[in-house]
């Protein structure tokens, strides 16, 4: 999974310490050589400060985006397939503790981090606000999804930042298992049943474009690019990235005879690359801003889930303190 | 008198109703945990569960011979073909309702295991060798888990203990045993049920007083699950779990 948090503004108050030119330029020369910055060594204020939003949004994602697979765990129409979407939201967890630990290296902790997600300062990746509907999605979601997150993070694992890339590299290794899986049950569906084909064209239909958006808004409007990419904390661009994915993605599509929704989707046969059409960038704005179909929902879902936790989080606690007064004793 | 094969069947059948019913207990958990933790740690439980289903369900499958699936056994039989435990069925309650039934069921699936580790049926034996490792781990976990809550806060103390109070009259069917249990204890050198009891007890009394809690009284106790006669809240966990087969049956997913 991932978050398009690369771009998106944080509303973490801004405190800025004084640096010296000679830091920065050490610094600067330091990423330049491709040395890996590590939580001991000197950083700028911003770069810190960069990496905590991206790297707590990114494990914010992993665990919000449990809950659209969760969905269909209950439902899942084998064994076998409920075996492997388990083993897919139990790694997410998984990533989610990674990602925690590496930004744990910069100073903040992991119940601050809570905080920032349950009172919404602090964001997850959008797509997890759209629901899935039938068991396609979930094949839907592993194939386009993951996809789209592994085009993202396989640039992140040799991210300046070394606790960082060190977890994207782990994390990477899963996620492109993740992704053939949800492929494999788009592949099933499509050698099934017209039901269960015109289950998987309906599931992308609806998961298309949103992981398009995945990637952040378009280069012209981004706004934390090329700080990002000077301290080597991004690789490429946002669109880059996204006709990457665009590219992988169409002849996987055809070559289950699923159809892309985009009537525009033309290859340029010069370029080598797919033209597609307008993203709907008014979608990406309104589902950011808390307006997409599920964004209440896995707020809530967390928020009781945190909520419900409270008297097992004080029980256990409390009996360590215990234990070391007797101990004591 | 019920044929010795016959009764392996239904007996290996049972094995797996009980994993899978309590995977699909603790699958409605997954994303409500109460730390991120234990919510790595569910998961993998109920993974654990659902594997040892498929292998219980898969041998049922060959031991029966008329080329049932483990998803036939899972999907397509009706709430009264089931024979899990009444107590693997009851909903999650809270978390100490979750942990209280997972302890007593697992201080009794694993000593119903490690018998099966030396009985007469090979491949029975090796799946419970497989299933004993894991439960072993499982059963580690969620006592000390028990233990917190029992030795934890006053409100975590009086919850637990409303929990264990609740789920008692549920831990009378794990021992009643039929003829089913008696051939494969005769025939298969299986478990006997009696000394399992005893030192079911006795475990669960360990665990409980080291939680600073109190063993409740004897009491009427409930069964069902072993003759098909579920409580009111196995038809919704059966109905979900199997929609999707029921709604398109005879599909590959």
């Amino acid at each position: 999974m991932y978050t398009q948090g690369l771009d998106q503004k944080s509303s973490q108050s801004a405190e800025i310490k004084v640096e010296s030119a000679e830091d920065n330029a050490r610094f600067q020369a330091h990423v330049d050589a491709e040395e890996k910055i590590e939580p001991k060594d000197w950083m700028p204020e911003a770069y810190r400060r960069t990496l905590v939003r991206q790297i707590s949004q990114h494990a914010h994602s992993e665990i919000i985006g449990m809950q659209p697979e969760g969905n269909w765990l209950t439902r899942a129409p084998s064994l076998r397939r409920k075996s492997i979407l388990l083993a897919k939201i139990q790694d997410e967890a998984g990533h989610g503790l990674y990602l925690y630990s590496a930004a744990e290296t910069l100073g903040i902790s992991r119940e601050q981090m809570g905080d920032q997600l349950l009172a919404g300062t602090a964001k997850y990746s959008s797509i997890f606000n759209y629901p899935t509907l039938t068991w396609a999605d979930i094949g839907a979601v592993g194939w386009l999804v993951d996809g789209a997150a592994i085009m993202n993070q396989i640039p992140l694992c040799r991210c300046s930042y070394g606790p960082y890339s060190r977890a994207m590299i782990r994390i990477c290794k899963e996620e492109s298992f993740h992704q053939r899986q949800g492929y494999e049950i788009m592949v099933e569906l499509c050698r099934g049943s017209k039901e269960q084909k015109e289950m998987a064209q309906d599931a992308l239909n609806r998961w298309w474009w949103p992981s398009l958006m995945m990637f952040g808004p378009s280069d012209k409007d981004s706004q934390h690019s090329a700080q990002s990419m000077a301290w080597k904390i991004k690789r490429f661009s946002n669109d880059e990235l996204r006709q990457k994915f665009v590219d992988v993605t169409v002849p996987q599509a055809e070559f289950i005879g699923l159809k892309m929704p985009d009537d525009d989707l033309v290859y340029d046969e010069e370029s080598g690359h797919y033209r597609y059409g307008e993203i709907n960038w008014q979608e990406f704005t309104d589902v950011l801003a808390g307006n997409g179909q599920c964004n209440r929902e896995r707020m809530r879902t967390r928020r009781e889930a945190h909520q419900n936790g409270a008297w097992v989080r004080e029980a256990a606690q409390a009996h360590a303190a215990k234990k070391v007064a007797r101990a004591a004793a | 008198m019920m044929k010795k094969e016959d009764a392996l069947l239904a007996y290996t059948l049972r094995l797996g109703d009980n994993a899978l019913i309590i995977a699909q207990r603790l699958i409605e958990l997954v994303t409500h945990g109460p730390e991120l933790e234990e919510e790595m740690a569910n998961a993998n439980f109920a993974l654990d569960y659902l594997g040892q289903a498929r292998m219980f369900y898969s041998y049922a499958g060959e031991l029966e011979g008329e080329g049932r699936k483990e998803d036939e056994f899972a999907f397509m039989r009706a709430e009264q073909e089931f024979r899990n435990f009444l107590l693997l069925e009851q909903p999650n309650g809270h978390f100490g309702d979750t942990i209280a039934r997972s302890v007593m069921f697992e201080v009794f699936y694993l000593m119903q295991l490690e018998a099966l580790v030396d009985c007469a049926d090979e491949r029975l034996a090796e799946i419970a060798a497989r299933a004993a490792k894991e439960i072993r781990y499982h059963l580690r976990h969620d006592s000390q888990w028990l233990i917190r809550l029992g030795d934890g806060t006053e409100e975590s103390h009086e919850k637990i203990q409303s929990s264990v109070a609740e789920l008692w009259r549920f831990t009378g069917e794990l021992f009643a045993g039929d003829e089913i249990d008696e051939i494969m204890r005769a025939e298969f050198s299986g478990p006997d049920l009696e000394s399992i009891q005893a030192a079911w007890r006795e475990s669960i009394a360990a665990i409980l007083a080291e939680a600073t809690l109190q063993m409740p009284d004897d009491q009427w106790m409930d069964k069902g699950g072993r003759t098909g006669r579920h409580s009111e809240h196995f038809g919704p966990l059966i109905a979900e779990m199997q929609y999707m087969q029921r709604s398109y049956p005879g599909l590959d997913w």
